[in-house]
């Protein structure tokens, strides 16, 4: 096995333990939040073993960066150090829900197996800023500049919403 | 090639699991935003494994976009967390069923 396929082995078995210690940890959410900066981070160096360096770069910049720093700084905010709740009224939906996904994801892994293409070996440049800009910039640059637009409505809608008083 | 596609895919499904397990489960407001974007990660994964397998960056340039689409959702999410801690003084979700059936 190749040094590539153990890192990807040792990436994808953090990415697991970390996600599902954000999912698991009922006691602490500051806690949950840092077990989602390691599976963020361990998902940028698959995507840096799968040749995709510009998305591996913003991976790390908007999620592990951006996004985590926001979560913590309302985990803060509201001063949420434990989150012990009364107790549920009804436990059944979840179950149901969580039986569900796990039979989805049972098919899903079971139909997996032989039905993909192999993976051809990657042209000059691939992932780089120049390959990205050029699709992005001439091909995909209306919904380029879409998500522009998504993202100032969104700035607009939170500091809306996080207002104290709307006059 | 280091590994098979299969392997990169189950594994994008696997973390999409615990994130919708996440979200179903958990009851704290803001664990449930981290589900989801758990889930918007895995999609991510997935999208990546396939546009190397093709070698092709047009997958790569939709991941920009989920990621954009990320940021504002949880923006947005997180501004709505904040008010309703002012109006509930609870992240609970059960506090949260005025329109639920």
């Amino acid at each position: 096995m190749s040094t590539a396929a153990l890192l990807f082995y040792l990436f994808a078995a953090m990415t697991i333990v970390a996600s599902l210690g954000m999912v698991l940890n009922t006691r602490n959410t500051v806690a949950s939040a840092l077990s989602l900066v390691v599976a963020m981070i361990s998902l940028g160096a698959i995507y840096v073993l799968l040749d995709a360096y510009l998305v591996a770069a913003i991976q790390i910049v908007v999620y592990a960066g951006a996004i985590v720093v926001l979560f913590l700084f309302v985990v803060m905010l509201l001063n949420l150090r434990m989150d012990v709740f009364p107790a549920a009224r009804s436990r059944l939906p979840k179950l149901l829900g969580i039986a569900a996904s796990g039979w989805g994801l049972w098919m899903f892994l079971r139909l997996l197996p032989g039905s993909l293409p192999a993976i051809s070996p990657a042209p000059e440049g691939f992932g780089g800023f120049r390959a990205l800009g050029t699709e992005l910039f001439t091909r995909y640059v209306v919904p380029f500049e879409a998500t522009s637009l998504l993202l100032l409505a969104a700035i607009v809608g939170a500091v809306i919403l996080a207002k104290r008083r709307i006059d | 090639m280091l590994v098979p596609l299969e392997h990169v895919i189950a594994l994008s499904a696997v973390i999409f699991g615990i994130g919708v397990v996440g979200a179903v489960t958990r009851r704290n407001l803001i664990v449930i935003l981290m589900s989801i974007e758990l889930m918007l990660n895995a999609v991510n994964l997935a999208l990546v494994g396939f546009s190397r397998a093709w070698a092709n960056p047009v997958g790569q340039v939709f991941v920009l976009m989920v990621i954009t689409v990320a940021a504002a959702e949880v923006a947005v999410g997180l501004g709505i967390v904040l008010s309703l801690f002012r109006n509930r003084d609870s992240v609970d979700i059960e506090e949260v069923s005025l329109l639920k059936w």
